[in-house]
């Protein structure tokens, strides 16, 4: 009890100059802080406001009273969207196009690594790494030409000069859905197999040689080798990427479902996934309830697959897991 | 020892397949462009030119301010676009890679959360259009892409925070150097590799962009190499709108070979540039690969 007021005052000093201490330290980084506004602001802009903004998908906007001011309509949005069989349909073919595309693009990457690593000599190694890769740096739009030499109806390459020698009839590529779950899947692997080649090639790279000389000796052959050690070897970079690409399964290439079958109407049932159906809602339909909250529906499902991957990679492989 | 020639000679038959499904369509694509309009319609697209014309390209030449236009705003944007977004990301990156930030979990954190959910294009384009005007200005083909995403930012912070040893900025201190000169005269220089390598990535994703035009521009004067090439491809007719001078209608003009002629035009500088980087591309996929 005597000591209290002694207490109390030492308390005091201790806490002035803990506070004067915060005030030096927040000056020392004052810089640091600085340095991180127009990168910290323009995350703000760019990323944060637009997921505040996903509450328009409840909306009804009316721009005249502004986006903030326009009336709320509860689920009257989604209850639109999933009324149509629109719903299905874009879900459907996003996930069984980028499913199938992560099985793939796995497939032949994996095939492509294991075999440059089989290429003696430096040049002919960069030649076909170079090439294979080619695609990934042409955007879209290109890619789209490129098929467009093949696939024009009246002027294409199938159908003035490989179908004929087959015997068979013409195509109407453009007009017809059926072909597309074909030449989508074409295109996608052979624009992105390249790249991801290269990230299997690294890890086939980094195994140890001492493993195939050991196997040699005890009279293996390369394809038991392929199966019994680099397999097994890069399979945590081979399930590291599948999760990744689950995580993403919701969201698709835009130009690969857009520019490719040049936006044609007739075959958006097997063409049409949720990055073009909102964008075709938005843009060109201008029902901005529709595309706001299919945009929604894809953020929500999107993340969850994030997160649901990200902690299978975590109980597969902590040092790997994104967080 | 057979067992390991025969695999051999399997993996060059697979590569040498794969790398000439890659050369196959843009040959077809160089071949069409300079072959004449009317063997085309006869003939189809095809690898062998039966009718060589070089129609195409001298219709591009004589028409070509429209193109040399966009050429220069790919160019522009490029340019500015890379340079804005590497000072940007280096700025935001450093002080995360700073141990000794106070803060520092939760502003990274920030930037982490952007690469795990994002409002989507209908919020994104309502907020630029509606409260930054952005619509129809050169900056629409800058700034939705600036940062590109979180991995950039989390990429050049391991970078950072794995080359440059604390006891530099210790020393800098001591000599009497403020965090702006530290950054600029010891972090920046001792970073070059980690500047280049997501540089061209930025280069590669600006010169590429043609989203950013299909949202934002319709102003064609603003439209970069990518916007028109889109616009011809969707729109025939649009290559009449290419000559300025007579009001040319889309039958005049020999369009199926200049629409293979500029697409080509428009990869030549990459293809062109792409030996020289390759080795730097290839080693950015396995950086960027593996988390930051």
């Amino acid at each position: 009890m005597e000591n209290a007021p002694h207490v109390d005052g030492a308390r005091r000093i201790g806490m002035e100059s803990v506070l004067t201490k915060r005030l030096k330290k927040l000056q020392r980084y004052l810089p640091l802080y600085i340095l991180m506004v127009p990168g910290m602001l323009y995350l703000l802009i760019n990323n944060y406001i637009p997921m505040a903004g996903l509450i328009i998908a409840f909306k009804k906007v009316n721009f005249t009273k502004g986006i903030l001011g326009s009336d709320w309509v509860g689920f009257k949005n989604f209850e639109f969207l999933f009324q149509t069989k629109d719903a299905f349909i874009i879900t459907r073919n996003t996930i069984l196009y980028n499913g199938g595309f992560i099985l793939l693009d796995t497939l032949v990457a994996v095939a492509i690594a294991i075999l440059l690593s089989e290429i003696r000599g430096k040049l002919k190694f960069r030649f076909y790494q170079g090439t294979i890769l080619l695609p990934n740096l042409i955007s879209m739009v290109v890619v789209s030409y490129l098929g467009l030499a093949f696939l024009k109806m009246d002027t294409g390459m199938l159908n003035k000069t490989i179908l004929p020698l087959f015997g068979m009839d013409e195509v109407m590529w453009y007009n017809e859905a059926k072909y597309w779950p074909l030449i989508l899947t074409i295109t996608h692997v052979w624009k992105s197999a390249g790249f991801y080649s290269v990230i299997f090639f690294a890890a086939v790279l980094g195994i140890n040689p001492a493993y195939y000389e050991a196997a040699t000796i005890d009279g293996a052959n390369k394809w038991r080798q392929v199966v019994s050690i680099t397999i097994p070897l890069i399979r945590p970079v081979i399930i590291l990427m599948t999760m990744l690409g689950i995580g993403r399964i919701f969201y698709s290439d835009f130009g690969l479902f857009y520019n490719v079958p040049l936006n044609s109407g007739l075959i958006y049932r097997t063409t049409d996934v949720i990055d073009t159906y909102v964008f075709r809602g938005l843009m060109q339909l201008g029902d901005i309830g529709m595309a706001s909250a299919a945009g929604l529906y894809q953020s929500l499902v999107g993340f969850t697959l994030v997160i649901v991957s990200n902690y299978l990679v975590r109980k597969f492989s902590r040092d790997d897991a994104l967080f | 020892m057979m067992d390991n020639k025969l695999w051999r000679w399997g993996a060059n038959v697979f590569l040498s397949l794969f790398a000439a499904s890659v050369i196959f369509p843009f040959l077809v694509l160089f071949m069409s462009s300079i072959s004449s309009d009317s063997s085309i319609y006869q003939h189809g697209y095809s690898i062998i030119p039966r009718d060589l014309s070089i129609e195409a390209y001298k219709y591009l030449t004589h028409n070509s301010a429209k193109i040399m236009h966009a050429f220069g705003v790919t160019v522009l944007v490029t340019v500015a676009g890379t340079l804005m977004s590497l000072m940007i990301t280096s700025m935001l990156a450093y002080p995360l890679s700073r141990a000794d930030l106070p803060y520092r979990n939760t502003f990274g954190f920030a930037v982490f959360f952007t690469m795990l959910f994002n409002g989507g294009l209908v919020p994104t384009y309502l907020m630029y259009t509606q409260y930054f005007s952005i619509k129809n200005s050169i900056w629409a083909l800058i700034i939705p892409m600036l940062l590109m995403n979180g991995y950039s930012i989390l990429i050049m912070r391991t970078f950072f925070a794995q080359t440059i040893p604390p006891e530099v900025y210790e020393s800098a201190r001591i000599d009497g150097g403020g965090e702006f000169r530290i950054f600029r005269s010891i972090v920046l220089p001792l970073s070059m590799p980690i500047l280049a390598t997501i540089g061209l990535f930025q280069t590669i994703a600006y010169w590429n962009d043609w989203m950013n035009g299909l949202i934002y521009l319709t102003d064609e004067k603003l439209y970069n190499m990518q916007n028109l090439l889109n616009q011809i491809l969707l729109n025939i007719d649009a290559i009449a709108s290419l000559d300025s001078t007579i009001s040319a209608t889309a039958a005049d003009i020999p369009g199926l070979t200049i629409r293979m002629a500029i697409a080509f035009v428009s990869v030549v500088p990459i293809m062109l540039s792409y030996p020289f980087f390759q080795r730097y591309f290839v080693r950015g996929i396995t950086i960027g690969s593996v988390k930051g």
